[in-house]
């Protein structure tokens, strides 16, 4: 992550809009004109970006279209040299995400899941989610070594939250078992409940169906609508075209760093230039079976995402 | 706004535990000390072989019976145990070189060759295949206990709950170290307190920054320096030529010490924590030698490499209580136990809080730490804060107990420190502890034996062999022990040094 300049004092001071203060078809996110650079390769390219709450917004594109590093624009890990995000643009106060640090942009309420499952794999899948749910506690050294109460009370939110969020995420079975012993599905599921458990209003789930079997990708369908039932918008970043379909309500389809399109999943299947970008295989993508992804097509070999 | 398209009709409320022929096929990695292993109820490889090497035991069927009579030679001299047996005579022809007679340049093989042919080379082999046979029995027999034991163990108390050791063993531990010096020399009450309580309490303090938080500090003996040195100025007008214009009993210096050394850790840490790896062991090193070197040069302030004299001892005149602490060192030992064991039980509670935890995390993926809204900079800050004051603390009853120079905070102390963190498990607050008895001990014990610039060379071999066979220390911190086994299969991390600059890759 580029710590270098992402800290910067004159940062205004965010506030977080209480869940009363937004209205359900309020924009929650904007970003404008993004463009990020890598010395001489080009990521993204004026990538401009706008979802509603409770909106499941879809983000497809071959390998190397700039997806991720979409995704680690809005969520503080790379700075963009060139736009902005904003985040709940009609309140009042709208806060700028670009220039903090990721920790900052989560307790604001963007969360998210990495394609490569990043767990903190030698805790517990409780101690997890725990570390999300004890992101806005504000206890510190001296209350926890002297037991006070308010810590403990602390303490006792974080433990029922997070076991709510396993059960949530169907995994109250493994509630004390390791995080790196799960199967590769369950993982996911675990990721998804740590993120969650930061109480986000933007949740971006980066591949979250990569590696699942069929019954876990229908699985997975319910719970992102579910998720986004509560209110939570979810950014999805997805090859499964399937899945996308299913249950996204919009999409934006990424090629060389620029969005070629945006829609209904209807209108985007049918678009040419989305077509192009694919190579014919948009036949497939209407979803015959689940493991033609995209991700097979010819637009895989393009080139490969900077690291 | 279009309303989202339902679901595919199988995802209910109520997901499938582990999906349809998903989950158990899949599970990606051993984890030795996983519940699901262990859940088994007879399955005799609950635990990990300290010893890092095959553990016989594991071939044998969970219930099928073992397929090899435990004695069988196969069994007892497998390839692991027979290199194992290898080393350590090797260990031994190289402590009987090394203890033999001193070199003698005009025939340079005389010394090697007199120290071979000694009797003392069968003494050390032997020594060498009594441990083999320790390290071997020690293994069958734990295998055996684990056998008995392992039904008997709840599934879910093997992976996590268990506070450590038992609170038994923590009394029994308490009672030794209760008893212990009154049964030794006043020589040996000295070093007790000296070396090994004043270590103990360092090592307990650095492991806050090495064991929880996974970052190396090799200048953590500037903190203690520091404690020492504002003893002295605030307590004493005589200790050395800079002093407080009022004096105060050292007493209530802890505190002022205590603060102070947060402070420095602080502005220490504040530049330096953004470095990563290597970089933030640099920039200690070199604060540990600049507070060495101005303590040990700074003639007018310090009084140089002259030293402190005549700290006042400590003393307490409180609610009828009127106490000095004197020459006689058993007085300072017991302060120092009730010292250690509160830190132990606060460290133990912090350990277990959201602060604990977001060390964990900061050690095991800083990324993904960072990205679940743990502050990480302040959260590495707020240990190299909390291990700086304990080691002024340390500082302050040093200072007060004896006269001191520059010479107790060079970069060999620091080394040691770390050296007893390592040793002992980091992470583990009672291994700590442990390892400084066993290292100072160590000490103590060679004090007479050997010549003082030998000394160093015993410390080597041990800690060597130490990272050979028990890399994770003496008494590990279950955790710990779990990242380190992970961090060498290639998932998550042990420390928080070498973190890849990338925020989730394509």
């Amino acid at each position: 992550m580029s710590r270098a300049g992402a800290h910067r004092s004159g940062v205004p001071v965010a506030r977080r809009p209480r869940a009363d203060e937004t209205a359900p078809g309020e924009l929650v996110v904007e970003a404008r004109d993004l463009a990020l650079r890598f010395g001489g390769v080009t990521s993204l390219d004026g990538v401009s970006l706008r979802q509603r709450r409770g909106e499941i917004l879809a983000v497809i594109g071959p390998n190397g279209a700039g997806k991720t590093s979409l995704f680690n624009c809005l969520t503080g890990a790379y700075r963009p040299q060139q736009g902005s995000v904003t985040f709940w643009p009609e309140q009042d106060r709208p806060t700028e995400l670009v220039g903090r640090r990721p920790h900052a942009i989560t307790r604001l309420g963007v969360a998210r899941t990495f394609q490569n499952i990043r767990l903190f794999p030698a805790l517990s899948a409780l101690e997890n989610v725990q570390i999300g749910t004890e992101v806005r506690q504000r206890y510190g050294p001296v209350g926890a070594i002297l037991g006070l109460p308010h810590a403990r009370r602390a303490e006792r939110d974080g433990v029922r939250q997070a076991l709510s969020l396993l059960d949530l995420v169907g995994l109250s079975h493994r509630t004390h078992e390791l995080a790196a012993s799960l199967p590769y599905g369950e993982q996911r599921r675990l990721e998804i409940a740590r993120a969650l458990g930061t109480g986000p209003s933007l949740l971006l789930l980066d591949e979250p169906a990569a590696g699942t079997n069929p019954a876990e990708k229908r699985d997975l369908a319910g719970l992102i609508t579910r998720i986004a039932g509560t209110g939570v918008s979810v950014l999805l970043i997805e090859h499964d075209m399937r899945l996308v379909m299913s249950v996204a309500t919009s999409v934006v389809v990424l090629n060389f760093g620029r969005v070629i399109a945006h829609g209904t999943p209807g209108e985007v299947q049918r678009d040419p230039a989305v077509i192009e970008a694919y190579l014919g295989v948009a036949d497939d993508t209407g979803g015959d079976a689940g493991g033609a992804d995209v991700q097979a097509g010819p637009g895989a070999a393009t080139r490969k995402d900077v690291r | 706004m279009s309303v989202p398209p339902p679901g595919p009709p199988a995802a209910s409320d109520q997901p499938a535990a582990s999906g349809p022929g998903g989950g158990a096929a899949t599970v990606p990695l051993r984890v030795t000390e996983s519940p699901a292993r262990s859940a088994g109820p007879s399955d005799p490889t609950g635990s990990s072989d300290p010893t890092g090497s095959s553990d016989p035991t594991g071939s044998s069927g969970p219930d099928g019976g073992p397929a090899r009579p435990a004695w069988h030679p196969a069994v007892l001299f497998t390839r692991a145990r027979l290199r194992q047996l290898g080393v350590l005579l090797l260990v031994g022809v190289l402590a009987a070189i090394v203890t033999g007679p001193t070199g003698n340049s005009d025939k340079p093989l005389q010394a090697a060759k007199d120290s071979i042919i000694d009797v003392r080379i069968v003494l050390y082999l032997g020594l060498a295949v009594a441990l083999w046979v320790v390290l071997v029995l020690g293994a069958e027999l734990r295998g055996a206990l684990e056998r008995v034991s392992a039904p008997v163990r709840a599934p879910i108390g093997a992976a996590y709950g268990r506070r450590g050791a038992p609170i038994v063993l923590n009394l029994v531990l308490l009672a030794i170290a209760i008893v212990a010096p009154m049964v030794v020399s006043t020589a040996a009450q000295q070093s007790m307190v000296n070396d090994i309580g004043i270590y103990a309490l360092l090592a307990l303090g650095l492991n806050v920054v090495v064991g929880y938080a996974g970052l190396l500090d090799l200048g953590y003996i500037a903190f203690f320096a520091i404690g020492a040195y504002a003893t002295a100025y605030f307590s004493s007008q005589t200790a050395m030529p800079w002093h407080a214009p009022f004096t105060l009993n050292p007493f209530f210096v802890f505190p002022i010490a205590l603060v102070l050394a947060a402070l420095a850790g602080v502005i220490l840490g504040a530049p330096t924590l953004r470095l990563r790896g290597d970089y933030l062991a640099i920039v200690t090193l070199g604060f540990g030698e600049i507070i060495h070197l101005v303590a040990n040069n700074a003639d007018n302030v310090t009084n140089g490499a002259r030293g402190a004299f005549g700290v006042p001892h400590l003393s307490i005149d409180l609610l009828g209580i009127d106490y000095k602490w004197g020459i006689d060192p058993l007085p300072y030992y017991y302060l120092l136990i009730v010292i250690i064991v509160g830190v132990m039980i606060a460290f133990g509670r912090l350990e277990r809080s959201r602060i604990g935890r977001s060390w964990a995390a900061i050690r095991e993926d800083e990324i993904a730490a960072e990205a679940t809204g743990v502050a990480t900079l302040r959260m590495k800050l707020l240990a190299f804060a909390i291990g700086a004051s304990v080691s002024g603390f340390a500082g302050v009853l040093f200072a007060s107990k004896q006269f001191f120079n520059p010479q107790s905070f060079s970069l060999q102390a620091s080394f040691f420190v770390v050296a007893v963190v390592i040793f002992g498990g980091m992470g583990s607050r009672l291994g700590v502890v442990v390892g400084a008895v066993v290292l100072q001990g160590l000490a103590f014990y060679l004090r007479d034996k050997v010549p003082p610039a030998d000394r160093y060379i015993y410390f080597g071999a041990v800690i060597v062999i130490m990272m050979i066979f028990r890399p994770q220390g003496l008494v590990p911190s279950r955790r710990r022990r779990r990242e380190i086994q992970l961090a060498e299969e290639g998932i998550g991390a042990a420390d928080s040094l070498g973190v890849a600059p990338t925020g989730g890759q394509q």
